[in-house]
């Protein structure tokens, strides 16, 4: 019977339809990781370029402060070595952060930062940082790693004091590949 | 027409008794089957709503646990979307769209079944979830990453039941596809098909379009929790904003799934009792096939606050008003099949009218949460909550009493309580202003949704919407009450009980007979 064959197709129509949006679903972290690298947004592993106006504004002092976190399930210490730093915008500083294992096994672990307000993370810009790739570490290791960064002085005036706050998460994948399992 | 029972005919020996729906393959008893999944699950997710309503009466922490809150916000979500409303929806397409384009049954009846019985085990993973170490679900029915991610195996029962969910509604919505596209009437050209078959057809195809998103979605959530994926986890570079894009992308089509259906609905119950066809029958449907094609560039104005530039959130403003225009078009046309027609108002007018009004009033605040600067500032507030739940309630739900009113006649082959009817619309009408009005004020002044606790300043407010809820709840069982009355007792309906309906299932006596429309009729 031909109506059979006519529904038949289109279910097939139909349901091929189905999977190629299931496909798209997949397809969209590609795009947005495309979209976000192409519009500056959301870029966390990646050094920053310097300010296009790299002269340190002495008439400014601002307060930088700096917060470390780690996330669940990471049985790690991990704190800054000065807890907060008065500098000029524009002026080049560097801090440590120090991260510590304290369990019996290697795990890797990635920094994310984020800032406060979060309105000056685009004038907060990192030019060396251990959160731009992940952190190894042996059982019982101590690590002091440093961060270089420059507040852009296009920074609001309005904006006296910045927080850098880094978040330690585990990265699953990776603590297998360390373990050697 | 009498003649129901053609005994040489072999679908007419099936078991009896309980095996009888297990097995069924018949349009109208998978029908019955959904609508009253829909009932149960009303009642499931309405009783979550009360204990979110009971515990929010006074502030501080009287009754749960906010741990237990938020598992009944998020399950209620789930249920009322996934589990009533959808459901309720797909029931009348199974009842009426082969009635309304002269078939005599789904396209594809087996899998027709399945579609049905698949939605009883994801009920159940969905409940059950709330008994298992760590409690059910309680991200909200959003299911953000990162507390997806952390949650325990209760999380994993929804996923599933999602998935499930998902495979019903695509099964469910290819077959309505088919049906329309394949086995209308002769005559029955796409362009005479009733408004409501119309806009099923669209629905299906939303669904189609949109569902696999989300099982992509939640199945992402699945292997970060389980198998080391990193597509919402930070720490291995992944995004929990993705996650947000993602799930609107379903998201917003999904709040259309929702209600273009009701809208077919009220566009086949205000024309029968204004006795005038439908006013601007074609602009209908190419309103309702814009507002489905917009319905995918628009999913951001859910998530202003993510942080994304200026110009994406300009863009998504814009589309987003844009939407006002084809659901303008169809309210005015609403508005124009009533103007000087000689209305009734029975119960499912009743029920149409408060859709429109509420619908509208739900629409409004829509545009207002559209505009940037002011969504920024009631974002997750009970503003947002008293806007969906206008559209949800007020519209899709009241809509659905509509069509029950509307069909039970020819459903069951005899007439509800018309007092009681009548009765059911004020008591919903009057307590659905009472709970969800006042919240707009909450939001305004900043109440955060989701939370169990409040501030003192908003405690008479929410003591008037929880009053208004309990209200809303026990009218429910009115409605129950009506239903099983009419089945039980109720008096004989004709084939044709409203004087102004004019579409096929009316030619049919009532109640429809278990096989109909087996020899196509001729539309003119």
């Amino acid at each position: 019977m031909s109506a059979v064959t006519d529904n038949r197709a289109l279910f097939g129509k139909l349901a091929t339809v189905a999977v190629i949006m299931f496909g798209f679903g997949y397809a969209l972290v590609p795009l947005y990781e495309k979209i976000c690298e192409v519009t500056g947004v959301n870029r966390v592993e990646q050094a920053d370029a310097l300010p296009a106006n790299t002269q340190a504004d002495t008439s400014r002092w601002l307060s930088v402060e700096f917060d470390a976190n780690v996330g669940r399930g990471l049985p790690w210490s991990f704190k800054p070595v000065e807890t907060s730093l008065n500098i000029h915008p524009g002026q080049l500083a560097q801090v440590t952060y120090e991260v510590a294992n304290h369990s019996d096994r290697p795990i890797a672990g990635q920094a994310i930062p984020s800032y406060g307000p979060a309105y000056a993370a685009r004038f907060f810009k990192k030019l060396e940082c251990f959160c731009f790739t992940q952190q190894v570490l042996q059982p019982g290791e101590v690590r002091r790693m440093p961060v270089v960064f420059v507040i852009d002085p296009e920074l609001p005036k309005d904006i006296g004091t910045v927080t850098l706050s880094y978040t330690f998460f585990v990265v699953e994948g990776a603590t297998r590949d360390a373990a050697g399992v | 027409m009498e003649a129901v029972h053609h005994l040489d005919h072999g679908h007419e020996h099936h078991p009896a008794g309980i095996m009888r729906w297990v097995t069924t393959t018949n349009h109208k008893d998978i029908g019955t089957l959904y609508l009253w999944f829909s009932f149960a699950m009303f009642m499931v997710g309405g009783v979550m709503a009360l204990v979110i309503r009971a515990e929010l009466f006074q502030p501080g922490l009287q009754i749960v646990q906010p741990e237990f809150f938020n598992q009944m916000t998020t399950l209620h979500g789930l249920i009322m979307v996934f589990g009533a409303i959808m459901p309720a929806f797909v029931g009348f397409a199974n009842w009426q769209i082969p009635m309304m384009i002269g078939a005599p049954d789904m396209a594809f009846p087996r899998m027709n079944n399945w579609s049905f019985w698949l939605l009883p085990p994801a009920a159940l993973l969905l409940v059950i979830s709330l008994f298992v170490p760590g409690g059910a679900a309680a991200a909200g029915w959003t299911l953000y990453p990162p507390l997806t991610v952390q949650m325990g195996m209760g999380m994993d029962l929804t996923i599933f039941a999602v998935h499930i969910l998902g495979m019903s509604s695509i099964m469910g919505s290819i077959n309505i596809v088919t049906t329309v596209l394949n086995l209308r009437a002769p005559g029955m050209t796409l362009m005479k098909m009733p408004l409501f078959v119309w806009t099923w057809l669209i629905t299906a195809y939303l669904l189609i379009a949109v569902m696999p998103v989300l099982a992509g979605a939640v199945t992402m959530t699945l292997t970060d929790r389980h198998f080391g994926t990193h597509f919402f986890n930070a720490a291995g570079g992944g995004d929990p904003v993705l996650f947000q894009h993602i799930f609107w992308f379903f998201g917003h089509p999904e709040v259309y799934i929702i209600i273009l259906p009701g809208f077919g609905v009220v566009s086949q119950i205000i024309p029968a009792f204004s006795r005038k066809p439908l006013f601007g029958y074609a602009s209908m449907v190419y309103a309702t096939a814009s507002i489905a094609i917009l319905s995918f560039i628009v999913w951001a104005h859910h998530m202003y606050t993510v942080g994304m530039p200026v110009a994406g959130q300009l863009f998504f403003m814009f589309a987003t008003m844009l939407i006002a225009v084809p659901t303008g078009v169809k309210v005015f046309n609403w508005l124009a099949t009533m103007w000087k027609g000689s209305l009734t108002f029975e119960a499912p007018m009743l029920f149409a009218l408060g859709f429109i009004f509420l619908f509208t009033t739900g629409g409004l605040t829509g545009i207002v949460l559209s505009i940037v600067p002011l969504d920024v500032q009631v974002h997750d507030t009970y503003y947002v909550v008293a806007h969906f739940h206008y559209t949800m309630v007020a519209g899709a739900l009241f809509s659905a009493f509509g069509a029950v009113y509307f069909w039970l006649p020819k459903w069951t082959g005899k007439m509800y309580d018309e007092k009681l009817g009548k009765l059911h619309f004020w008591l919903s009408f009057i307590f659905f202003n009472l709970t969800f009005f006042v919240q707009h004020f909450l939001g305004l002044a900043g109440m955060p949704r989701r939370i169990p606790d409040y501030a003192l300043q908003f405690a008479e407010f929410n003591a008037i919407s929880s009053v208004g809820a309990f209200g809303f709840g026990l009218t429910q069982l009115l409605f129950f009450y009506i239903v099983l009355k009419c089945i039980r007792s109720g008096e004989k309906a004709p084939a044709r009980p409203w004087e102004g309906a004019d579409t096929l299932e009316w030619t049919l006596p009532s109640p429809a007979p278990y096989h109909s429309f087996e020899t196509p009729p001729v539309v003119k």
